[in-house]
Protein backbone atom coordinates (compact mmCIF):
# COMPACT_ATOMS: atom_id res chain seq x y z
CA UNK A 1 0.00 0.00 0.00
CA UNK A 2 1.54 3.56 -1.27
CA UNK A 3 2.09 5.86 1.98
CA UNK A 4 0.66 8.38 0.19
CA UNK A 5 -2.46 6.72 0.27
CA UNK A 6 -1.76 6.29 4.69
CA UNK A 7 -1.33 10.02 4.82
CA UNK A 8 -4.12 11.28 2.74
CA UNK A 9 -6.36 9.07 4.71
CA UNK A 10 -5.07 10.14 7.80
CA UNK A 11 -5.47 13.53 6.91
CA UNK A 12 -9.43 12.76 6.47
CA UNK A 13 -9.37 10.57 9.39
CA UNK A 14 -8.26 12.89 11.75
CA UNK A 15 -11.00 15.57 11.04
CA UNK A 16 -13.94 13.60 11.81
CA UNK A 17 -15.46 16.26 13.70
CA UNK A 18 -16.12 17.82 9.98
CA UNK A 19 -15.71 14.66 8.52
CA UNK A 20 -17.68 14.91 5.10
CA UNK A 21 -18.28 11.43 3.10
CA UNK A 22 -16.62 10.86 0.57
CA UNK A 23 -18.21 9.23 -2.50
CA UNK A 24 -16.93 7.77 -5.93
CA UNK A 25 -19.61 7.43 -8.62
CA UNK A 26 -18.56 5.20 -11.75
CA UNK A 27 -21.09 6.45 -14.52
CA UNK A 28 -21.52 5.31 -18.43
CA UNK A 29 -20.71 7.89 -21.10
CA UNK A 30 -24.30 7.45 -22.83
CA UNK A 31 -26.66 7.05 -20.00
CA UNK A 32 -25.68 7.73 -16.39
CA UNK A 33 -22.89 10.50 -17.03
CA UNK A 34 -25.45 12.48 -19.65
CA UNK A 35 -28.21 11.72 -16.48
CA UNK A 36 -25.62 13.57 -14.01
CA UNK A 37 -25.06 16.17 -16.83
CA UNK A 38 -28.99 16.90 -17.18
CA UNK A 39 -29.17 17.55 -13.02
CA UNK A 40 -26.84 19.81 -13.84
CA UNK A 41 -28.19 21.83 -16.48
CA UNK A 42 -31.11 21.53 -14.95
CA UNK A 43 -29.88 23.30 -12.03
CA UNK A 44 -31.08 20.29 -9.28
CA UNK A 45 -29.08 20.63 -6.21
CA UNK A 46 -27.34 17.57 -4.36
CA UNK A 47 -24.41 17.21 -2.04
CA UNK A 48 -20.79 18.10 -3.24
CA UNK A 49 -19.44 14.50 -1.46
CA UNK A 50 -19.80 12.68 -5.26
CA UNK A 51 -16.40 12.54 -7.17
CA UNK A 52 -17.60 11.29 -10.59
CA UNK A 53 -15.40 8.96 -12.89
CA UNK A 54 -16.70 8.62 -16.02
CA UNK A 55 -16.15 5.11 -18.47
CA UNK A 56 -17.38 4.10 -21.63
CA UNK A 57 -20.00 1.65 -20.28
CA UNK A 58 -20.85 0.24 -16.80
CA UNK A 59 -19.41 -3.23 -18.48
CA UNK A 60 -16.19 -1.67 -18.52
CA UNK A 61 -16.09 -0.81 -14.56
CA UNK A 62 -14.18 -3.58 -13.31
CA UNK A 63 -14.91 -4.91 -10.18
CA UNK A 64 -11.27 -4.03 -9.06
CA UNK A 65 -12.25 -0.31 -9.45
CA UNK A 66 -14.43 -0.84 -6.89
CA UNK A 67 -12.34 -2.52 -4.95
CA UNK A 68 -9.44 0.13 -5.24
CA UNK A 69 -11.85 2.82 -4.56
CA UNK A 70 -12.13 1.76 -0.93
CA UNK A 71 -8.52 0.96 -0.36
CA UNK A 72 -7.96 4.40 -1.68
CA UNK A 73 -10.34 6.36 0.79
CA UNK A 74 -13.81 6.59 -0.67
CA UNK A 75 -16.25 6.10 2.18
CA UNK A 76 -18.77 5.07 -0.56
CA UNK A 77 -19.20 3.82 -4.58
CA UNK A 78 -21.44 4.15 -6.53
CA UNK A 79 -22.16 2.35 -9.60
CA UNK A 80 -24.48 3.24 -12.50
CA UNK A 81 -25.15 2.39 -16.17
CA UNK A 82 -28.13 2.38 -18.81
CA UNK A 83 -31.17 0.39 -18.24
CA UNK A 84 -31.26 -3.45 -19.32
CA UNK A 85 -32.42 -2.84 -22.93
CA UNK A 86 -30.57 0.66 -23.26
CA UNK A 87 -26.49 -0.33 -23.67
CA UNK A 88 -24.80 1.70 -26.43
CA UNK A 89 -22.93 -1.60 -26.77
CA UNK A 90 -26.52 -3.43 -26.90
CA UNK A 91 -25.14 -6.09 -23.87
CA UNK A 92 -22.16 -4.40 -21.99
CA UNK A 93 -24.71 -3.55 -18.91
CA UNK A 94 -25.77 -7.46 -19.24
CA UNK A 95 -22.17 -7.82 -17.78
CA UNK A 96 -22.52 -5.41 -14.69
CA UNK A 97 -26.22 -6.59 -13.80
CA UNK A 98 -24.32 -10.28 -13.19
CA UNK A 99 -21.12 -9.22 -11.50
CA UNK A 100 -22.73 -6.47 -8.64
CA UNK A 101 -24.47 -9.01 -7.13
CA UNK A 102 -21.24 -10.94 -6.55
CA UNK A 103 -19.26 -8.12 -5.84
CA UNK A 104 -21.88 -6.90 -3.04
CA UNK A 105 -21.66 -10.19 -1.44
CA UNK A 106 -17.94 -9.89 -1.29
CA UNK A 107 -18.15 -6.53 0.27
CA UNK A 108 -20.44 -7.84 3.33
CA UNK A 109 -18.00 -10.68 3.62
CA UNK A 110 -14.97 -7.99 4.39
CA UNK A 111 -17.94 -6.18 6.73
CA UNK A 112 -18.80 -2.97 4.35
CA UNK A 113 -21.95 -1.91 5.18
CA UNK A 114 -24.44 -2.23 2.13
CA UNK A 115 -24.95 1.83 2.44
CA UNK A 116 -21.25 2.16 1.04
CA UNK A 117 -22.31 0.29 -2.29
CA UNK A 118 -24.96 1.50 -4.71
CA UNK A 119 -25.80 0.23 -7.99
CA UNK A 120 -28.46 1.78 -9.72
CA UNK A 121 -29.62 2.07 -13.46
CA UNK A 122 -29.54 6.27 -14.54
CA UNK A 123 -30.88 6.83 -18.10
CA UNK A 124 -30.32 10.02 -19.63
CA UNK A 125 -33.19 11.68 -19.09
CA UNK A 126 -33.52 10.74 -15.23
CA UNK A 127 -31.19 13.90 -13.76
CA UNK A 128 -34.23 14.08 -10.85
CA UNK A 129 -33.33 10.18 -10.32
CA UNK A 130 -29.17 10.75 -10.26
CA UNK A 131 -29.87 14.14 -7.55
CA UNK A 132 -31.88 11.63 -5.75
CA UNK A 133 -29.43 8.82 -5.45
CA UNK A 134 -26.35 11.22 -4.69
CA UNK A 135 -29.01 12.74 -1.70
CA UNK A 136 -29.58 9.09 -0.25
CA UNK A 137 -26.25 7.45 -0.79
CA UNK A 138 -24.24 10.46 0.55
CA UNK A 139 -27.13 9.88 3.78
CA UNK A 140 -26.38 6.63 4.41
CA UNK A 141 -22.38 6.61 3.86
CA UNK A 142 -22.99 9.75 6.76
CA UNK A 143 -25.04 7.38 9.05
CA UNK A 144 -21.93 4.66 8.93
CA UNK A 145 -19.45 7.27 9.30
CA UNK A 146 -15.81 7.11 7.82
CA UNK A 147 -14.18 3.65 6.57
CA UNK A 148 -10.78 4.58 6.67
CA UNK A 149 -9.28 1.43 5.17
CA UNK A 150 -5.79 2.58 4.51
CA UNK A 151 -5.03 3.67 7.92
CA UNK A 152 -6.86 0.64 9.48
CA UNK A 153 -4.98 -2.27 7.21
CA UNK A 154 -1.86 -0.19 7.91
CA UNK A 155 -2.75 0.03 11.94
CA UNK A 156 -2.58 -3.93 11.49
CA UNK A 157 0.52 -4.46 9.88
CA UNK A 158 -0.54 -4.78 6.59
CA UNK A 159 2.60 -3.71 4.12
CA UNK A 160 5.11 -3.46 6.87
CA UNK A 161 4.84 -6.17 9.17
CA UNK A 162 5.08 -4.38 13.19
CA UNK A 163 8.45 -4.41 12.81
CA UNK A 164 10.07 -6.13 15.14
CA UNK A 165 13.69 -7.04 15.65
CA UNK A 166 15.36 -10.11 14.03
CA UNK A 167 15.30 -12.62 17.00
CA UNK A 168 18.94 -12.81 18.48
CA UNK A 169 19.61 -8.63 18.27
CA UNK A 170 19.62 -8.24 22.19
CA UNK A 171 15.71 -8.53 23.09
CA UNK B 1 26.31 -30.78 -11.69
CA UNK B 2 29.62 -28.83 -10.26
CA UNK B 3 28.86 -26.30 -6.77
CA UNK B 4 28.80 -22.91 -8.20
CA UNK B 5 27.97 -19.32 -7.10
CA UNK B 6 29.67 -16.85 -4.33
CA UNK B 7 29.85 -18.64 -1.22
CA UNK B 8 32.32 -17.89 1.23
CA UNK B 9 31.97 -21.12 2.82
CA UNK B 10 35.02 -23.53 3.40
CA UNK B 11 33.72 -26.64 1.53
CA UNK B 12 32.84 -24.10 -1.60
CA UNK B 13 29.10 -25.41 -1.26
CA UNK B 14 26.29 -23.08 -1.48
CA UNK B 15 24.37 -22.90 2.07
CA UNK B 16 20.27 -23.11 1.13
CA UNK B 17 17.82 -22.53 3.99
CA UNK B 18 14.43 -23.62 3.95
CA UNK B 19 11.83 -22.50 7.03
CA UNK B 20 8.04 -22.35 7.38
CA UNK B 21 5.98 -20.13 9.06
CA UNK B 22 2.09 -20.15 8.77
CA UNK B 23 1.85 -22.87 6.56
CA UNK B 24 0.55 -26.45 6.40
CA UNK B 25 4.08 -28.29 5.72
CA UNK B 26 3.23 -29.24 2.47
CA UNK B 27 5.55 -27.37 0.90
CA UNK B 28 8.26 -29.03 2.81
CA UNK B 29 7.16 -32.43 1.37
CA UNK B 30 6.95 -30.88 -2.30
CA UNK B 31 10.43 -29.96 -2.11
CA UNK B 32 11.25 -33.82 -1.64
CA UNK B 33 9.00 -34.44 -4.39
CA UNK B 34 11.98 -33.78 -6.94
CA UNK B 35 13.18 -37.17 -6.04
CA UNK B 36 16.37 -38.29 -7.39
CA UNK B 37 17.68 -34.87 -8.14
CA UNK B 38 17.81 -34.43 -4.10
CA UNK B 39 20.94 -35.85 -4.38
CA UNK B 40 22.37 -33.97 -7.18
CA UNK B 41 21.30 -30.98 -4.76
CA UNK B 42 22.64 -32.02 -1.62
CA UNK B 43 25.85 -32.72 -3.58
CA UNK B 44 25.84 -29.01 -4.65
CA UNK B 45 24.58 -27.42 -1.47
CA UNK B 46 24.73 -27.42 2.24
CA UNK B 47 21.41 -27.25 4.02
CA UNK B 48 22.06 -24.51 7.15
CA UNK B 49 18.58 -24.50 8.56
CA UNK B 50 15.86 -26.53 7.81
CA UNK B 51 13.69 -27.01 10.96
CA UNK B 52 10.73 -29.78 9.00
CA UNK B 53 14.21 -32.08 8.41
CA UNK B 54 16.94 -30.88 10.66
CA UNK B 55 17.85 -29.84 14.03
CA UNK B 56 18.54 -26.43 13.72
CA UNK B 57 18.14 -23.73 16.49
CA UNK B 58 17.22 -20.43 15.98
CA UNK B 59 20.73 -19.72 17.38
CA UNK B 60 22.69 -21.34 15.04
CA UNK B 61 21.26 -18.76 12.21
CA UNK B 62 21.33 -15.82 14.37
CA UNK B 63 24.87 -17.07 15.05
CA UNK B 64 25.83 -16.99 11.01
CA UNK B 65 27.31 -13.89 9.13
CA UNK B 66 25.39 -11.55 7.38
CA UNK B 67 24.75 -12.96 4.12
CA UNK B 68 26.02 -16.37 4.64
CA UNK B 69 22.88 -18.41 3.15
CA UNK B 70 22.71 -18.21 -0.33
CA UNK B 71 19.08 -19.57 -1.05
CA UNK B 72 16.55 -19.32 1.07
CA UNK B 73 13.20 -20.95 0.81
CA UNK B 74 10.49 -19.83 2.55
CA UNK B 75 6.80 -20.59 2.91
CA UNK B 76 4.27 -19.78 4.62
CA UNK B 77 2.94 -16.62 5.54
CA UNK B 78 3.13 -14.20 8.57
CA UNK B 79 0.60 -14.45 11.32
CA UNK B 80 2.45 -14.00 14.63
CA UNK B 81 5.52 -12.48 16.24
CA UNK B 82 7.72 -15.38 15.88
CA UNK B 83 7.66 -15.69 12.10
CA UNK B 84 8.02 -12.45 11.91
CA UNK B 85 10.76 -12.10 13.38
CA UNK B 86 12.33 -15.23 11.82
CA UNK B 87 11.56 -13.54 8.79
CA UNK B 88 13.83 -10.50 9.30
CA UNK B 89 16.36 -12.47 10.58
CA UNK B 90 16.43 -14.75 7.80
CA UNK B 91 16.49 -11.86 5.13
CA UNK B 92 19.46 -10.50 7.11
CA UNK B 93 21.24 -13.99 6.78
CA UNK B 94 20.67 -14.75 3.45
CA UNK B 95 21.90 -13.22 0.14
CA UNK B 96 18.69 -14.80 -1.74
CA UNK B 97 14.93 -14.73 0.26
CA UNK B 98 12.39 -17.28 -2.08
CA UNK B 99 8.92 -16.95 -0.85
CA UNK B 100 8.01 -20.13 -1.52
CA UNK B 101 4.13 -21.80 -2.41
CA UNK B 102 1.04 -19.57 -2.47
CA UNK B 103 0.85 -19.04 1.55
CA UNK B 104 4.22 -17.16 1.38
CA UNK B 105 3.34 -15.11 -1.94
CA UNK B 106 -0.39 -14.39 -1.40
CA UNK B 107 -1.36 -15.13 2.24
CA UNK B 108 -2.52 -18.88 1.03
CA UNK B 109 -5.83 -20.72 2.86
CA UNK B 110 -4.38 -19.51 6.38
CA UNK B 111 -5.36 -15.79 4.64
CA UNK B 112 -9.00 -16.94 4.55
CA UNK B 113 -8.92 -16.24 8.41
CA UNK B 114 -8.70 -12.70 7.38
CA UNK B 115 -12.99 -12.98 7.01
CA UNK B 116 -12.63 -13.12 11.11
CA UNK B 117 -11.15 -11.70 13.74
CA UNK B 118 -8.67 -12.91 16.22
CA UNK B 119 -10.84 -12.79 19.02
CA UNK B 120 -13.40 -14.72 17.31
CA UNK B 121 -10.82 -17.29 16.50
CA UNK B 122 -9.95 -17.70 19.90
CA UNK B 123 -13.73 -17.83 20.88
CA UNK B 124 -14.01 -20.81 18.36
CA UNK B 125 -10.92 -22.56 19.01
CA UNK B 126 -10.81 -22.41 22.97
CA UNK B 127 -14.51 -22.07 24.19
CA UNK B 128 -17.26 -22.97 21.30
CA UNK B 129 -14.80 -26.09 19.82
CA UNK B 130 -17.99 -29.25 19.88
CA UNK B 131 -14.72 -31.65 20.54
CA UNK B 132 -12.98 -29.05 23.39
CA UNK B 133 -12.64 -29.89 27.14
CA UNK B 134 -12.00 -26.68 28.34
CA UNK B 135 -14.13 -26.15 31.69
CA UNK B 136 -11.67 -23.05 33.23
CA UNK B 137 -11.94 -21.18 29.53
CA UNK B 138 -8.29 -21.28 29.65
CA UNK B 139 -6.52 -19.32 26.68
CA UNK B 140 -3.24 -18.90 26.18
CA UNK B 141 -1.07 -15.72 27.62
CA UNK B 142 2.02 -14.17 25.75
CA UNK B 143 3.56 -14.04 29.22
CA UNK B 144 3.74 -16.97 31.82
CA UNK B 145 5.34 -16.21 35.20
CA UNK B 146 7.18 -18.63 36.86
CA UNK B 147 9.46 -19.12 39.66
CA UNK B 148 12.76 -19.20 37.09
CA UNK B 149 11.33 -15.79 35.64
CA UNK B 150 8.71 -15.02 32.67
CA UNK B 151 8.50 -17.20 29.90
CA UNK B 152 6.96 -15.78 26.55
CA UNK B 153 4.98 -17.00 23.98
CA UNK B 154 4.59 -15.37 20.25
CA UNK B 155 1.21 -13.56 20.01
CA UNK B 156 -0.98 -13.68 17.04
CA UNK B 157 -1.37 -10.42 14.87
CA UNK B 158 -4.56 -9.11 14.17
CA UNK B 159 -4.23 -10.44 10.51
CA UNK B 160 -2.47 -12.68 8.05
CA UNK B 161 0.70 -10.87 6.30
CA UNK B 162 2.44 -12.05 3.24
CA UNK B 163 6.30 -12.65 3.22
CA UNK B 164 6.67 -9.22 1.42
CA UNK B 165 4.73 -7.40 3.71
CA UNK B 166 7.29 -7.27 5.78
CA UNK B 167 10.62 -8.01 4.12
CA UNK B 168 12.27 -7.70 0.48
CA UNK B 169 11.05 -10.79 -1.22
CA UNK B 170 13.94 -11.54 -4.27
CA UNK B 171 11.72 -14.13 -6.36
CA UNK B 172 8.25 -16.03 -5.49
CA UNK B 173 7.72 -19.56 -6.82
CA UNK B 174 3.97 -20.06 -6.74
CA UNK B 175 1.81 -22.87 -6.04
CA UNK B 176 0.00 -25.41 -3.16
CA UNK B 177 2.44 -26.60 -3.31
CA UNK B 178 5.17 -25.83 -6.28
CA UNK B 179 5.10 -28.84 -8.54
CA UNK B 180 8.02 -30.72 -8.32
CA UNK B 181 8.99 -29.92 -12.21
CA UNK B 182 9.20 -26.40 -11.55
CA UNK B 183 10.90 -26.88 -7.94
CA UNK B 184 13.83 -28.37 -9.79
CA UNK B 185 14.03 -26.30 -12.88
CA UNK B 186 14.57 -22.93 -10.25
CA UNK B 187 17.02 -25.41 -8.18
CA UNK B 188 18.95 -26.03 -11.10
CA UNK B 189 19.12 -22.06 -11.73
CA UNK B 190 20.24 -21.55 -8.54
CA UNK B 191 23.00 -24.93 -8.67
CA UNK B 192 23.96 -23.05 -11.75
CA UNK B 193 25.03 -19.77 -10.09
CA UNK B 194 22.19 -17.95 -12.09
CA UNK B 195 19.97 -16.29 -9.39
CA UNK B 196 20.93 -13.24 -8.54
CA UNK B 197 19.63 -11.13 -5.77
CA UNK B 198 16.71 -8.77 -7.10
CA UNK B 199 14.82 -7.55 -4.27
CA UNK B 200 11.43 -7.25 -6.51
CA UNK B 201 9.55 -10.62 -6.02
CA UNK B 202 9.79 -11.91 -9.46
CA UNK B 203 6.83 -14.51 -10.05
CA UNK B 204 9.47 -18.02 -11.22
CA UNK B 205 8.85 -21.45 -11.80
CA UNK B 206 5.76 -20.36 -13.25
CA UNK B 207 4.57 -19.70 -17.45
CA UNK B 208 3.46 -16.06 -17.77
CA UNK B 209 -0.26 -16.81 -19.07
CA UNK B 210 -3.17 -18.98 -17.51
CA UNK B 211 -4.56 -21.99 -16.56
CA UNK B 212 -6.92 -21.72 -19.93
CA UNK B 213 -3.72 -21.29 -21.59
CA UNK B 214 -2.71 -24.99 -20.62
CA UNK B 215 -6.18 -26.18 -20.50
CA UNK B 216 -6.69 -29.46 -22.94
CA UNK B 217 -10.73 -29.01 -22.68
CA UNK B 218 -12.81 -27.81 -25.49
CA UNK B 219 -14.49 -24.43 -25.50
CA UNK B 220 -18.11 -24.41 -27.29
CA UNK B 221 -18.68 -20.70 -26.50
CA UNK B 222 -21.61 -21.38 -24.15
CA UNK B 223 -22.65 -18.87 -21.58
CA UNK B 224 -23.46 -20.30 -18.31
CA UNK B 225 -26.49 -20.67 -17.33
CA UNK B 226 -26.84 -22.47 -13.50
CA UNK B 227 -23.51 -23.31 -11.26
CA UNK B 228 -23.24 -26.49 -9.58
CA UNK B 229 -21.06 -28.42 -7.06
CA UNK B 230 -17.99 -30.58 -7.87
CA UNK B 231 -20.01 -33.37 -5.49
CA UNK B 232 -23.40 -33.01 -6.70
CA UNK B 233 -22.70 -33.35 -10.37
CA UNK B 234 -19.90 -35.25 -12.69
CA UNK B 235 -19.05 -32.58 -15.80
CA UNK B 236 -18.13 -34.06 -19.12
CA UNK B 237 -14.36 -34.95 -19.24
CA UNK B 238 -13.68 -32.71 -22.56
CA UNK B 239 -15.66 -29.62 -22.10
CA UNK B 240 -14.77 -26.51 -20.60
CA UNK B 241 -15.81 -26.47 -16.67
CA UNK B 242 -16.89 -23.01 -16.21
CA UNK B 243 -19.18 -23.39 -19.44
CA UNK B 244 -20.68 -26.43 -17.86
CA UNK B 245 -21.37 -24.20 -14.95
CA UNK B 246 -18.64 -25.75 -12.57
CA UNK B 247 -16.79 -22.64 -10.72
CA UNK B 248 -12.91 -22.82 -12.35
CA UNK B 249 -10.38 -20.62 -11.19
CA UNK B 250 -8.37 -20.88 -14.35
CA UNK B 251 -9.14 -17.56 -16.05
CA UNK B 252 -7.54 -15.95 -13.11
CA UNK B 253 -4.79 -18.26 -12.57
CA UNK B 254 -1.11 -18.15 -13.64
CA UNK B 255 -0.05 -21.47 -15.65
CA UNK B 256 2.52 -23.46 -15.05
CA UNK B 257 1.02 -26.57 -13.12
CA UNK B 258 -0.14 -28.27 -15.68
CA UNK B 259 -3.42 -27.46 -15.69
CA UNK B 260 -3.75 -30.56 -12.97
CA UNK B 261 -7.17 -30.17 -11.30
CA UNK B 262 -8.96 -29.43 -14.61
CA UNK B 263 -7.38 -32.78 -16.28
CA UNK B 264 -8.71 -34.13 -12.81
CA UNK B 265 -12.14 -33.71 -13.59
CA UNK B 266 -12.20 -30.38 -10.83
CA UNK B 267 -12.40 -26.87 -11.55
CA UNK B 268 -8.93 -24.65 -10.72
CA UNK B 269 -8.63 -23.77 -7.29
CA UNK B 270 -6.61 -21.08 -8.00
CA UNK B 271 -3.09 -21.59 -6.20
CA UNK B 272 -0.98 -20.70 -8.87
CA UNK B 273 -1.22 -16.62 -8.64
CA UNK B 274 -2.32 -14.26 -10.64
CA UNK B 275 -1.06 -13.56 -13.81
CA UNK B 276 1.16 -10.29 -14.86
CA UNK B 277 -1.10 -7.32 -14.31
CA UNK B 278 -3.80 -8.52 -12.36
CA UNK B 279 -4.04 -6.87 -8.88
CA UNK B 280 -6.61 -8.76 -7.12
CA UNK B 281 -7.55 -11.97 -8.31
CA UNK B 282 -11.12 -12.21 -6.81
CA UNK B 283 -12.52 -9.42 -8.56
CA UNK B 284 -10.78 -10.28 -11.93
CA UNK B 285 -13.00 -13.56 -11.45
CA UNK B 286 -16.06 -11.83 -10.83
CA UNK B 287 -15.25 -9.61 -14.29
CA UNK B 288 -14.58 -13.47 -15.67
CA UNK B 289 -17.89 -14.91 -14.76
CA UNK B 290 -19.88 -11.88 -15.19
CA UNK B 291 -19.23 -11.75 -18.87
CA UNK B 292 -20.36 -15.58 -19.72
CA UNK B 293 -23.60 -15.41 -17.62
CA UNK B 294 -26.85 -16.31 -19.80
CA UNK B 295 -29.39 -13.93 -18.61
CA UNK B 296 -31.30 -10.86 -20.16
CA UNK B 297 -33.00 -9.79 -17.06
CA UNK B 298 -31.66 -8.81 -13.64
CA UNK B 299 -33.31 -11.09 -11.83
CA UNK B 300 -32.54 -14.54 -13.89
CA UNK B 301 -28.86 -12.97 -13.65
CA UNK B 302 -29.08 -13.10 -9.99
CA UNK B 303 -30.44 -16.24 -9.52
CA UNK B 304 -27.75 -17.40 -11.49
CA UNK B 305 -24.84 -16.16 -9.73
CA UNK B 306 -26.88 -17.01 -6.39
CA UNK B 307 -25.84 -20.37 -6.91
CA UNK B 308 -22.49 -19.84 -6.68
CA UNK B 309 -21.66 -20.64 -2.71
CA UNK B 310 -19.31 -18.76 -1.11
CA UNK B 311 -17.75 -16.23 -3.61
CA UNK B 312 -15.84 -14.97 -1.20
CA UNK B 313 -14.28 -17.82 -0.26
CA UNK B 314 -14.25 -19.45 -3.74
CA UNK B 315 -12.93 -16.58 -5.37
CA UNK B 316 -10.16 -15.45 -2.64
CA UNK B 317 -9.24 -19.13 -1.42
CA UNK B 318 -5.37 -19.00 -1.59
CA UNK B 319 -4.78 -14.67 -2.00
CA UNK B 320 -6.97 -12.42 0.17
CA UNK B 321 -3.66 -11.38 1.94
CA UNK B 322 -2.97 -10.14 -1.50
CA UNK B 323 -6.03 -8.87 -2.53
CA UNK B 324 -6.85 -5.22 -2.39
CA UNK B 325 -8.97 -4.85 0.64
CA UNK B 326 -6.67 -7.62 2.18
CA UNK B 327 -9.54 -8.66 4.61
CA UNK B 328 -12.42 -7.56 6.58
CA UNK B 329 -12.58 -4.67 8.98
Amino acid sequence: MADEQVVRTEVSGAAVAGWEPRIIAFLCYWCSYTGADNAGTARLKYPANVDIIRLMCSGRIDPELIMAAYAGGADGVMVCGCHIGDCHYLAGNHKTMARMPLVRSVLADLGIEPERFVHEWVSAAEGEKFAQLVRQTTEGVRRVGPLNWARRMHERGVGHGMDLQPWGDGR
Amino acid sequence: MSAQGGTGAANGKLKVAKYWASSCGGCDISLLEIGPHLLELIEAADVVFWPCVADFKYEDVAGYPDGYIDVCLFNGGVRSSEQEEIARLLRKKSKTLVAYGACAIDGGIPALANLTTPSEIYDVVYHRNPSLDNPDGVEPAPVFETACGDLHLPHLYPQVLRLRDVVEVDYQIPGCPPQAHQVWKVLQAVVAGQVPARNDAVTVGCDDKVVCDECPREKRQVRIGGFKRPHLAIPEPDWCLLEQGFVCMGPATRSGCGALCVKANLGCRGCYTGSNGVEDRGTAMIGAIGSIIDATTEERAQEIVGQIVDPTGTFYRFNLASSTLKGRR
